[in-house]
């Protein structure tokens, strides 16, 4: 059934290497995205806890917006509005990378603050479950804001989120394929260019499905991996019932973790 | 850096409205079909129905690991198959991506609020069963009366969250080239020009729609919240 993705296309390649090409692309996206994510996530997610009145509001003020429009509209704001509200030299100086990077670069970008707005309520609910007693103690031995948050919070509520940080993997590798609709050749993207180009659309697809189940399970599995590794003795397994969306009830399923509100 | 005239979201307003009406009804049809759908999948899985169970678990992992632009791709191409097949005569029957769009959210809905509703009849006390016993309930009448009006109600608050991001994923079926919000403002963008303040309206009006009902679900959650330490 998979035979036509040997075969050879009009550019001298094979199909199976317009997939293969597809999935770089995605993995691409969703590593990098993901470290930036996580990096602009548990930033945002401790400005949510800080007593300042100003960092909490601009941090909510960016969970608001970045988690309530669609990271389709995102997308088309970072590939077609950024050029033309920058200054005009600069948004030349955009509009003319060069193909892929053109749309990869705006795709990152946008799927990386989306997800980290996502982890930042994440990372709050972990700060949030933690008892008071530890911020306290820290304070009675005289650990200043920042040593506390870095050695005695982070630490914890980092590890208290695994499981559900999981969903956020899963969540970004899937929204790599909204990237096809600024013209990123990504895995879903080449799928449809294989049915296009052959017309085996279900060969394509299912090719392109089987991909992304492989994936699912390689995210899934590693995120189990990373929880029994690190996860603070004690607390049942998979049971953090952290997540903002988990006040009674937590989700468990046997392959895509607890990710009950991430396509 | 050109200069912004917001005066263009006026003159399109009656047509970005009538694609707000179809993103609000595609919304409004796949969560009366995903829940019905979700719940009837969840009992499948709670009763462990032989076949049909491990059927609709695999049905539902396999929805939940791909993204829906590759399920709405599937769905385009397989029901007009299906559809042929399902009248006898093997032809594909094409059915526009209207009717594939709604299918599509419907059955793909299905599938995640399957999961809330699953996890939320394990939540239930099992004292609610057995005291139903006692009253000599039926199985139906059990859950019917008993069992599945208590888990919509302690699940509503994840059940509405899904709603507002699926209310925001129907965006999605631009691929499909259909006129909803976005696809609404993108097809006046491209006769007009005005890309940018197009789509920052379409933000805006996602944002205002999406954060309203993000707070109401939050007031929701803090009066079951209290509720729920008086169970």
């Amino acid at each position: 059934m998979f035979g036509v993705l040997l075969e050879n296309t009009m550019d001298g390649q094979r199909y199976i290497d317009w997939l293969l090409s597809g999935l770089g692309w995605t993995l691409a996206l969703a590593f990098f995205g993901w470290w930036i994510a996580f990096a602009v996530g548990v930033v945002i997610g401790i400005g949510r806890t800080v007593r300042n009145p100003f960092f909490g509001a601009l941090a909510r003020l960016y969970v608001e917006i970045f988690r309530n429009i669609p990271v389709l509209v995102q997308m088309f704001l970072w590939y077609f509005a950024l050029p033309e509200l920058l200054p005009t030299a600069m948004g030349d100086w955009i509009k003319q990378i060069p193909p892929p990077w053109g749309s990869f670069f705006p795709a990152l970008w946008c799927l990386s603050l989306y997800t980290a707005a996502r982890i930042a309520e994440q990372v709050r609910a972990g700060i949030e479950a933690l008892p008071k007693g530890q911020a306290e103690a820290a304070a009675a031995l005289g650990l200043s804001g920042y040593l506390t948050y870095r050695h005695i919070i982070l630490p914890q509520a980092l590890r208290l989120i695994v499981p559900s940080l999981t969903s956020e993997v899963m969540g970004i590798y899937k929204n790599t394929s909204v990237a096809l609709t600024i013209g990123l050749m990504e895995l879903t993207a080449q799928a449809r260019q294989i049915s296009d180009a052959t017309f085996q659309t279900f060969t394509a697809f299912a090719a392109a499905t089987l991909i992304y189940l492989a994936l699912a399970l390689i995210a899934y599995q590693t995120m189990m991996l990373i929880d029994r590794a690190v996860r603070i003795p004690g607390t049942a397994p998979g049971k953090e019932a952290v997540g903002p969306q988990f006040d009674d009830l937590e989700l468990e399923s046997s392959l895509p973790g607890n990710m009950e509100v991430v396509k | 850096m050109n200069s912004l005239d917001f005066s263009i979201i006026a003159q399109a307003w009656p047509y970005l409205w009538s694609g707000l009406l179809f993103s609000l009804s595609l919304t409004a049809a796949a969560f009366l079909v995903g829940m019905f759908l979700g719940t009837l999948f969840a009992l499948v899985q709670h009763f462990e129905l032989r076949i049909l169970s491990p059927l609709v678990r695999s049905y539902v992992a396999l929805m939940r690991s791909i993204p829906l632009i590759l399920v709405l791709f599937w769905f385009f191409f397989l029901v007009p198959v299906v559809l042929g097949h399902l009248a006898g005569n093997g032809r594909p029957i094409p059915v526009g991506a209207t009717y594939t769009a709604f299918i599509t959210f419907g059955l793909f809905e299905a599938a995640y609020y399957s999961e809330v509703i699953r996890v939320g009849l394990r939540a239930v006390n099992k004292g609610q069963f057995e005291a139903c016993q006692a009253l000599a309930l039926s199985t139906f009448d059990t859950y019917r009366h008993v069992v599945l009006p208590q888990v919509f109600r302690v699940a509503s608050p994840i059940i509405l969250s899904q709603t507002i991001i699926l209310f925001q994923d129907t965006s999605l079926v631009y691929v499909l080239s259909l006129t909803d919000l976005l696809g609404a403002a993108s097809k006046l963008a491209q006769l007009n020009g005005r890309l940018v303040e197009m789509y920052l309206a379409v933000a805006v009006v996602y944002l205002i729609i999406s954060s309203a009902a993000s707070q109401f679900v939050a007031s929701l959650r803090k009066k079951y919240a209290i509720a729920g330490a008086h169970r």
